[in-house]
Parts: C-alpha cells; structure tokens; sequence
C-alpha cells in the first residue's frame, strides 16, 4: 500500500457523511490495531521463508565437511562467530514457531478450536511454545 | 496468472499438510541427532554422518523441509508479486530448492563414500 494509495483512501473516508461511513475500509497498517491473530498468522509465513538463511548455513557447513579440514574450518569459524550464533539461535526459535503454527493449521484442518477464545489460546500456545522450546533445546540439546 | 493456479490448490494443500506432518515428526528428530554436530571437530561430525541413519534423518529432513518450503513461498509469490513477474519468482524458487536439495544429497553421498 503506498502513501498515495492511503491518502486518497482517507480522503475518501473524510469526505464521507453517513455515519455508518464512519470507519476503516480495510487494514491500512498505520491506523491497524494488531491483534494476536493477525501477528501470529504473519509470523508464520515470515518465520517459514526466514529459515532459507538456517538451510542454508546448514547445508554449507555440510559441504565443507564433505569436502576437507581448511573449508570446514571456515565455515565453522563462520557460524562459531556472534553473527553466526545469532542466526543459528533464530533459525531455531523460527523452527519451533513455524512448527508449532503448522501444527494449528493442522488442528483447524479439521474444522475444530476455531472460536475467538479456543483461537486465541492457540495464539498463546504457539508464541510460548515457541520460546520455551527454544530455551530448552539450547539447554539440553 | 490465476488461469494457471486453477485446478492446482487442491494437490498444493494436500502436498503441505502431509510436508507439515513428515516434518512435525523430523524436526525433533532432526534437532536431537544433527543439530548438535554443529560446531563439533569435523572427524567427529564425519564418523556420525556416516552411518546410514544420521544421512538419512539429514536427506528427508532437507528433501521434505525444501520441497514445503517451495510451496509455502510459490503462495507468498502468488499473494505479493502480480503480472508476468509472479512465474519468473516461482521458477526461482523451484530452482533454489532443488539445487539445495540436490547440494544435501551431494554432500551425504560424498561423505558416505
């Protein structure tokens, strides 16, 4: 949505008299009240496309380690370093949320915990989860 | 664009939900065997890569993982990229994900060698 788009959306909304007129068309992000749902369905797909970066690192150091000592040793210098690390440790909180969204959709597949409350407890379910899951892989694992 | 998605949501969502099922189960396999080999002396990492069953948690794991990964972001292509520009994406990214597939394999396969 560019700000022109917007402008002229509020222009719309201004010049309106009716007052059943008075409210947002659609979610324009500047005046949008973000809400579990919306944050969480988003982290989802973010999450999911993110962890290319992760695979990627993985798949590298996988390569290195095939092929001699000297490339292994780049790449595990890379992802030994406070860059590397961080993206490692965000892959796998990616991992944990992405799995556990997946995990709600396969839930509501079936048409079940769809209400506003059983969807928000999910909501709740998915960014917990997600952190603790994290927390206790670094620890045990 | 759409006459091309036409008839094809139906597979696309069967594909991810038995993807998303494969990988539920992998995924903890996946960060409880391999995960930890990272960081570790590469003898040490070779001698657990291999073993059969290490190199195949890494293959389906990667195999199954990019293969939902090309249909998750054929769908993000499909809702954000519109006109001529939305196959050249998806054919991009269908390229990405069997390259790196094709680069796991490698890189099992010449370590099993």
């Amino acid at each position: 949505m560019s700000m022109g788009n917007f402008s002229k959306h509020m222009d719309d909304f201004n010049m309106s008299t009716s007052k059943s007129d008075q409210r947002p068309l659609s979610p324009h992000l500047s005046v949008y009240k973000w809400q579990l749902h919306a944050i969480t369905s988003i982290l989802t797909r973010i999450t999911g496309n993110a962890l290319i970066v992760g695979v990627i690192l993985f798949i590298g150091w996988l390569l290195a380690a095939a092929t001699s000592e000297s490339h292994y040793q780049i790449v595990n210098g890379i992802i030994s370093s406070w860059l590397g690390k961080l993206v490692l440790i965000g892959s796998l909180w990616a991992l944990w949320y992405h799995s556990l969204a997946g995990i709600r959709h396969l839930i509501w597949d079936h048409a079940v915990w769809l209400d506003i409350n059983k969807s928000r407890l999910l909501g709740w379910f998915v960014v917990f989860g997600s952190f603790a899951l994290t927390f206790v892989t670094i620890l045990f694992v | 664009m759409a006459f091309n998605i036409i008839k094809t949501g139906t597979p696309h969502h069967k594909a991810m939900k038995f993807s998303s099922m494969v990988l539920v189960l992998m995924i903890p396999v996946f960060l409880l065997t391999i995960a930890p080999l990272m960081g570790e002396q590469r003898e040490f990492v070779l001698s657990k890569l291999e073993q059969p069953l290490y190199a195949l948690i890494v293959a389906v794991t990667f195999t199954v993982g990019l293969l939902h990964f090309k249909s998750g972001v054929q769908v993000l292509i499909e809702d954000y990229v519109h006109g001529k520009m939305t196959k050249v994406w998806i054919n991009l990214t269908i390229a990405l994900s069997y390259t790196l597939i094709g680069l796991t394999l490698f890189a099992l396969f010449k370590i099993m060698i």
